[in-house]
């Protein structure tokens, strides 16, 4: 494998760099139709689920076909989309927010050897390459972080789970029979780079037990400073140990008050904090950030804990499931997960739900927490 | 014959979802045959021991990544995450195997050739393995070796024009919703302003001068179809001021169940017919729309704009033609002190080219502030948290506005400046006590 040179010279970085010159521009992209009535939409139906149509004012038509993808995915994966975007729709592909892939079209016609193309394509191992859906009222692609595939803090995996929910899930990728969307989001740590406080139904990796110290290597790997200011709730203070006779700094955690973020493991690799059964999974539910109707809200925690069950996490999957299908047949028209169970009640929530009601379910962090409990006398037997 | 056994990861080729297993699969075959004679930079084997290291991890329930070691291309503060596992001999085609974060186009709009450069690269200089995208919407390419970033990112910029995305404390890789591009609710051009200030701020984008990271998102309306109300550091959302338009035809449409409500989201269940009273009138939040006779009226100075009538009835009614944005500040997910959403700071601002107004008198004003008053690693929304909404509208210089707040604080404990109280705060004991005895 020898050193093929991009034209860089270590020697004199400076030299012919070029730097800041951000992204390249959105409208080179854009597919002639786009570009043609970008601003001049008139509006859009959904023809079926993952069938879209848009139609402009000068009466262009735009069918797009939304495709569900993993969002790790290889350049073998990519080229084999370059490929049907080549075919079928002039060298142009998109990705939405929630990673699917959106396949577009200029006319009717081209959308059923496009959706018959896409049918045939599997992987070896059975598996769909790209289902068409995650359109409308159904419940549309999980989005997600790393996990165990490339991160240092997460308390479960990230694609792992999310490829069980989805297969558990999957006729209502294709389905609209839910009464709203159904976004659902994984997390694999409460640092949460996924952001999914705000998801009707949240996935999230959490450590439960604080990290543990490596006192002979500490001071030489870590800026004691910078682990004792990188925790959130002022938890590790600096100590002295003795090993082996040998005096060396080190820290104290003060377990009380340690959140399990994983912060410090982050500034000091001597503070490792991943363990196999204290990492798991917490459920959240009822959370959304669309303005539509009610505001938006976040979601509530209603599992406090699942272990991680590798490969499949059945009782996650289970668990999600029957929230889904509880609320399919329970809510209104419209209603996000977040305003049924608010409109029905958190405590038949539970119930309707069949899930546990535990001490852990009742907030205790700082002073937000007391506007949490029931301040009425209004509730439901 | 795969070099690691995957029992485990096996399990999940199964099932109707796209396997990423059997996709990384596939590429590890790819790679091993190597058809197209590629000159691989970094081990040949990097997918097969990724897979090999991930098995570990299911097999045991923990990682086997390490953070860090600063890693990077010159002069960038951001955009490459170092990365390194903790079982080198057994895995050693991923033993350095880091991130880099490639800022990607508006709306995330593609051609091909676009992406078969971007693979070339990567199957070359790295393991082939990416993320479309991340959750803060750049390319992510997994994977590569100390020596390959700078190769990276050199032919990145020379032959394909294109440049890193952002990490640590700087603006991150700024991200929209589709927009005008293909979507008739959009109040504004999300990919251009998106453009626009991910331009104009390349320097706070990859050197780092902030306390801590910072986000923007762009959404083109109020259903934040990118969730920029709940997860940037400021957030744009669309609106507009003046009267949702109506086309009565189509209203009657919808009412004879010609046309499908809400564009056909709901056609997988038998919801019975379409009831524009119940569906729509009943469910507005401000009650602000009747039936009058066959004639659909609203009331548009009580609209909040939720955009719920408008979902359903696309092909009757429209959001109105004085457009712009409103501008929210502060929104961050749970660490520490509690997730917080977006505050209304800016509730309508023009939002056309050069976008002088917003950057002059919102984007830059704020960031003066944050990076003046900012602790280490204290998000915009903590800072404000700390110092008051009082404090931002200081730092804006405008009114404070009853649409700032969702009600007047419950408290009265106002902390009163000394100017706005007449006659100040010294007072002269000795004239009190001639009227006043000890």
């Amino acid at each position: 494998m020898a050193f093929i040179s991009s034209g860089y010279n270590p020697e004199k970085p400076m030299e012919n760099r070029i730097t800041d010159i951000g992204p390249r521009k959105y409208d080179e992209f854009y597919p002639p139709v786009i570009a043609a009535n970008k601003g001049k939409w008139l509006y859009h139906e959904i023809l079926q689920p993952g069938v879209l149509v848009h139609v402009a004012e000068s009466g262009d038509e735009v069918y797009t076909v939304r495709c569900g993808g993993a969002r790790l995915m290889t350049t073998a994966h990519i080229l084999e989309i370059c490929e049907i975007a080549d075919k079928h729709c002039g060298g142009h592909v998109r990705w939405t927010t929630r990673n699917n892939i959106e396949f577009m079209v200029d006319n009717k016609s081209k959308v059923k050897p496009l959706l018959d193309d896409l049918a045939g394509r599997k992987f070896k191992g059975g598996s769909f390459k790209f289902p068409v859906g995650g359109t409308g009222a159904g419940v549309s692609n999980i989005v997600h972080t790393q996990g165990w595939i490339h991160c240092h803090t997460p308390a479960t995996d990230a694609s792992g789970p999310v490829k069980a929910v989805m297969d558990e899930v999957f006729a209502d990728f294709q389905n609209h029979r839910m009464p709203a969307p159904v976004r659902v989001s994984l997390a694999c740590c409460l640092n949460m780079c996924g952001a999914v406080h705000c998801s009707d139904i949240a996935i999230l990796g959490y450590h439960r037990k604080p990290p543990m110290l490596d006192h002979e290597y500490l001071d030489k790997m870590c800026e004691i400073p910078l682990a004792i200011a990188a925790c959130p709730t002022a938890a590790i203070k600096p100590s002295k140990v003795e090993i082996n006779g040998q005096k060396l700094n080190s820290v104290a955690v003060n377990n009380d008050r340690c959140m399990y973020c994983g912060n410090c493991y982050t500034m000091c690799p001597s503070m490792p904090l991943a363990d196999t059964e204290g990492d798991g999974i917490v459920i959240m539910a009822g959370g959304k950030v669309s303005n539509r109707i009610s505001a938006p809200k976040f979601s509530k925690v209603v599992v406090a804990f699942i272990p991680n069950e590798a490969p499949r996490w059945p009782k996650t999957s289970q668990v999600i499931k029957n929230m889904i299908e509880t609320y399919a047949n329970d809510a209104r028209k419209y209603e996000r997960l977040g305003d049924w169970a608010e409109r029905i009640g958190w405590e038949r929530f539970f119930e309707k739900c069949e899930l546990d009601f535990t001490h852990h379910l009742i907030d205790d962090f700082r002073d937000p927490a007391y506007y949490t409990w029931r301040q009425t006398t209004q509730f439901k037997f | 014959m795969a070099k690691h056994q995957t029992p485990l990861l096996d399990q999940l080729e199964s099932g109707p979802w796209p396997s990423f297993v059997s996709d990384l699969k596939q590429q590890a075959e790819k790679r091993a045959k190597n058809a197209e004679g590629i000159e691989f930079q970094i081990p040949v084997d990097v997918v097969d021991d990724l897979m090999g290291i991930l098995e570990l991890s299911f097999k045991q329930g923990r990682t086997h990544w390490k953070h860090g070691g600063i890693v990077g291309v010159f002069g960038y503060g951001g955009g490459v995450i170092g990365r390194y596992c903790d079982q080198p001999q057994m895995f050693p085609g991923v033993a350095h195997f880091h991130t880099m974060r490639i800022a990607q186009p508006g709306g995330k709009f593609y051609t091909t050739e676009f992406l078969r450069n971007l693979c070339e690269i990567w199957d070359m200089r790295g393991s082939g393995i990416t993320n479309m995208h991340g959750s803060t919407g750049d390319i992510i390419f997994l994977g590569t070796t100390t020596p390959q970033l700078e190769e990276i990112f050199f032919e990145l910029t020379h032959k394909h024009n294109q440049d890193l995305g952002g990490s640590g404390s700087n603006l991150r890789t700024p991200a929209d919703c589709i927009g005008q591009a293909r979507c008739e609710f959009a109040c504004y051009d999300t990919q251009d302003l998106c453009y626009d200030l991910t331009q104009e701020y390349q320097d706070e984008l990859h050197r780092p001068a902030f306390p801590y990271k910072f986000k923007f998102k762009f959404d083109g309306c109020p259903n934040c179809c990118v969730a920029s109300i709940a997860r940037s550091d400021m957030s744009f959302v669309g609106t507009w001021k003046d009267d949702i338009k109506i086309d009565q035809k189509a209203v009657q449409a919808y009412i004879g169940g010609e046309l499908a409500p809400n564009g056909g989201a709901h056609s997988g269940k038998n919801w019975g017919k379409f009831d524009i009273q119940k569906e729509v009138i009943g469910l507005c939040p401000t009650e602000c729309m009747v039936m009058d006779g066959k004639t659909l009226k609203i009331n548009n100075r009580e609209c909040t704009r939720c955009m719920h009538c408008i979902n359903v009835m696309p092909r009757a009614l429209r959001i109105g033609n004085e457009r712009g944005l409103s501008v929210l500040a502060g929104a961050k997910a749970p660490i520490l002190d509690g997730a917080q959403m977006g505050t209304l700071i800016v509730p309508f601002i023009e939002a056309e080219a050069p976008y002088t107004k917003l950057k002059e008198t919102v984007i830059e004003p704020i960031w003066d502030w944050w990076m003046e008053e900012g602790k280490n690693r204290e998000r915009l929304g903590e800072l404000m948290k700390r110092q008051g909404l009082q404090k931002v509208i200081e730092v804006l210089g405008v009114d404070p506005d009853p649409r700032m707040v969702q009600e007047p604080r419950s408290n009265p404990y106002i902390f009163w400046k000394e100017e706005e109280v007449e006659g100040g705060f010294e007072r002269d004991i000795n004239e009190f006590r001639k009227h006043h005895q000890r």
